[in-house]
């Protein structure tokens, strides 16, 4: 078996360490005898469809976003769109969770985003929402928690096609006021938990593999557990920096 | 008026050190400023010589401590806030109880603007803008503008030296005064030819196209130029060249400036050092010191405390170095490739304010460089399981980490064995607590009385 991951603009979008978490898919589809192949799609590059398990886009200063909003739309729109059709995961966190969406408004500024997702962001008035979060979801069918930490200055809003990817515990989440984080729609999910999520909620990361080879492979792909002591430590610690709010 | 709020300021300093609440750093100055907000103009106005100000991402207390030293060697003494107590307060506790004829401070990135504006210092040194602490300080770029901002301000009263190799920095040219002075590093040999992937920088700051690189030493500084606009790095009035990298025991190279060259055999190791170096003497040299003299007090220098510094502990020695972004630990990494391994290591990630309360900047650091490389780790502080992590995924064997959270109890950890050398990498508040620590133990001195 193959994991093969896309990694948009890795250049420009990897303000806060993303390459963590390919650094974390990687290790462990190895250490489970699975394949890992990564490729790069950067600005005015176009990618083919198929042949990919999983699409991942990180977060970006607002110079580079605006940047690659436009190339996004312009070079890649129809190729993330076939790909999601087809059942690809996708993992989009921050700057490129906002992207999205419809648009990104700052004052008279506006950016248009992908419009994959029934979304918007405005840039607030208010300080930056800044803090270690908790969220609670049901993403893999059962309750669980995701830790991380998040930094925007941009509000999202869920429109009513959109589901949240899961309810705030601590911290602020999409807007800072009605208590939900993120979105999911079919195999995307786009989040404000930031930079390196996945090391800190290593049962996600493997949810995305699975996902990602269940799709290729077919229902019957199963991952087999790893010793995970030193993750499971990581994800608690984190946990508790968010809901202590220490 | 200011002087019976200095005195009472002041007296709320020996109060705190007399009743062993913090060292007195910067309690004074919150307390001043308080009483009186414009205090540092005021206190500033009365250093007959003016004030240098340096400011960076990494290397400000290295390079304040660098330059006082030089100064000391000249035969002068400024008032200097050498405890790397570097916002507003620490700027104002070191004016409250130093005296002097000149100032010499270092400052807060974010507070450098408001600060700048209040002294109006003779001269400012910008060394390098790296990724650091988002959630303090907020993107590089955006703190750049704010240093432009200043810069422009400035431009007819202060002179500025800027790191030629930062294009953030070497920008802010653009904009200063006549009197703007360039130093940088001129040695291919020591370059690598990769950006490394966390760099800054990577489009010119006129035209916005990418920069190209033909060379890089730390992080993103280097020898770039832009293709579409014709943007190119200043000549280095001052630059170093023929650099030798000797580990841990140091570095030498030659100085190369307008006058003449000069050997320079520094104690403090890795290409980072280079440029606090190169930055020391550059300043000095705008305020009157020629760079042999500055060469000649360099190579008789110490480490600061937590850069570098080496402790004894029984039959262990300890070398400090301190972490907290992902340029300056993989600058430390880099140094510890030059050592013979299998290497005993100590970490502390700490995630309180003043480190940043978000860890992420870990996954950005290369410590894939050391695996194959390492015996014994103990981690340790309040994100010790992540730190651990993250070594784990950088390839270090897993079953040499050991996860000890509580600080004092990894190093008993980690020194058990008495082994011979122990490399600790704390993060700032860590780096506070083993100092606490070591000085309980009697084996240093309390770094603010030094």
């Amino acid at each position: 078996m193959k994991f093969r991951l896309l990694s948009l603009y890795p250049d420009q979008m990897n303000i806060y360490a993303d390459r963590g978490n390919i650094i974390f898919l990687r290790n462990r589809c190895l250490w489970r005898g699975i394949e890992f192949e990564l490729t790069a799609c950067g600005l005015g590059e176009r990618f083919e469809p198929s042949g990919h398990e999983m699409l991942y886009i990180g977060g970006g200063q607002d110079r580079d976003q605006r940047t690659v909003a436009g190339d996004l739309v312009e070079t890649k729109r129809e190729a993330i769109g076939e790909c999601l059709a087809g059942g690809t995961v996708m993992l989009a966190v921050c700057g490129g969770y906002q992207l999205l969406g419809e648009s990104y408004e700052s004052g008279s500024d506006q950016i248009g985003g992908l419009g994959l997702v029934d979304l918007k962001t405005v840039r607030g008035d208010g300080p930056r929402l800044i803090g270690p979060v908790a969220i609670e979801t049901d993403l893999d069918g059962s309750r669980r928690m995701l830790a991380g930490f998040e930094n925007h200055g941009g509000l999202t809003w869920l429109g009513p096609q959109a589901e949240p990817l899961g309810r705030v515990i601590a911290g602020h989440g999409n807007n800072g006021s009605d208590g939900f984080e993120g979105v999911r729609s079919g195999n995307l999910i786009g989040t404000y938990l930031h930079g390196p999520l996945l090391p800190k909620n290593a049962w996600l990361a493997d949810h995305l593999i699975e996902t990602g080879l269940k799709n290729a492979y077919g229902e019957d792909v199963e991952l087999r557990p790893l010793e995970d002591g030193l993750e499971t430590a990581a994800h608690r610690v984190a946990l508790a920096a968010a809901i202590s709010g220490r | 008026m200011i002087r019976t709020k200095v005195a009472a300021a002041r007296w709320i300093g020996r109060l705190s050190r007399a009743t062993g609440r913090g060292g007195g750093t910067t309690l004074p100055g919150r307390v001043l400023l308080k009483l009186d907000p414009d205090a540092i103009d005021k206190l500033g106005a009365s250093l007959r010589n003016g004030s240098t100000v340096i400011s960076a991402t990494n290397g400000k207390t290295t390079t304040a401590a660098m330059l006082a030293a030089i100064l000391r060697a000249a035969g002068r003494e400024p008032v200097h806030n050498r405890a790397g107590s570097n916002m507003t307060w620490g700027v104002a506790t070191a004016l409250l109880e130093q005296r002097g004829d000149e100032g010499l401070f270092e400052v807060d990135e974010a507070w450098l603007p408001e600060v700048a504006e209040r002294l109006r210092p003779k001269t400012i040194l910008l060394a390098n803008l790296f990724r650091d602490q988002l959630d303090r300080y907020g993107e590089t770029e955006a703190l750049a503008d704010a240093w432009v901002e200043m810069a422009g301000a400035l431009a007819d009263s202060t002179s500025f030296v800027l790191n030629a190799d930062d294009p953030l920095i070497a920008d802010i040219g653009r904009h200063t005064g006549p009197s703007t002075t360039y130093f940088g590093i001129d040695d291919d040999g020591r370059a690598v030819t990769e950006l490394q992937h966390a760099s800054e920088a990577k489009q010119c700051r006129v035209c916005g196209e990418p920069l190209l690189y033909e060379r890089a030493f730390v992080g993103h500084l280097g020898h770039y130029s832009c293709p579409a606009c014709g943007l190119a790095r200043p000549e280095p009035d001052l630059s170093a060249t023929e650099v030798k990298l000797l580990g841990m025991d140091g570095l030498k190279a030659t100085i190369e400036t307008a006058t003449g060259s000069h050997s320079l055999d520094l104690p403090l190791p890795g290409l980072y050092n280079l440029y606090n170096a190169l930055a020391a003497i550059a300043t000095a040299q705008a305020i009157g010191i020629p760079p042999g003299d500055s060469v000649a007090a360099l190579s008789r220098m110490k480490a600061v405390f937590g850069r570098a510094e080496r402790i004894r502990i029984g039959p262990s020695e300890l070398s400090i170095l301190l972490i907290k972004n992902p340029a300056g630990a993989n600058e430390v990494l880099r140094t510890l490739e030059l050592e013979e391994g299998p290497l005993t290591l100590w970490f502390a990630l700490n995630d309180n304010i003043a480190d940043g309360r978000d860890i992420s900047w870990v996954w950005d650091a290369d410590f894939e460089l050391l695996s194959g490389h390492v015996g014994n780790v103990v981690c340790s502080g309040t994100r010790a399981a992540e730190m651990a992590l993250r070594l784990k995924y950088a390839g270090w064997p897993e079953q040499d980490l050991t996860v000890v959270r509580d600080i004092d109890r990894s190093l008993e950890v980690v020194l058990e064995d008495g082994p011979e050398r122990v490399f600790a990498l704390p993060t700032y508040t860590a780096l506070l607590e083993l100092r606490e620590l070591l000085a309980d133990q009697d084996s240093a001195t309390r770094y603010w009385q030094s």
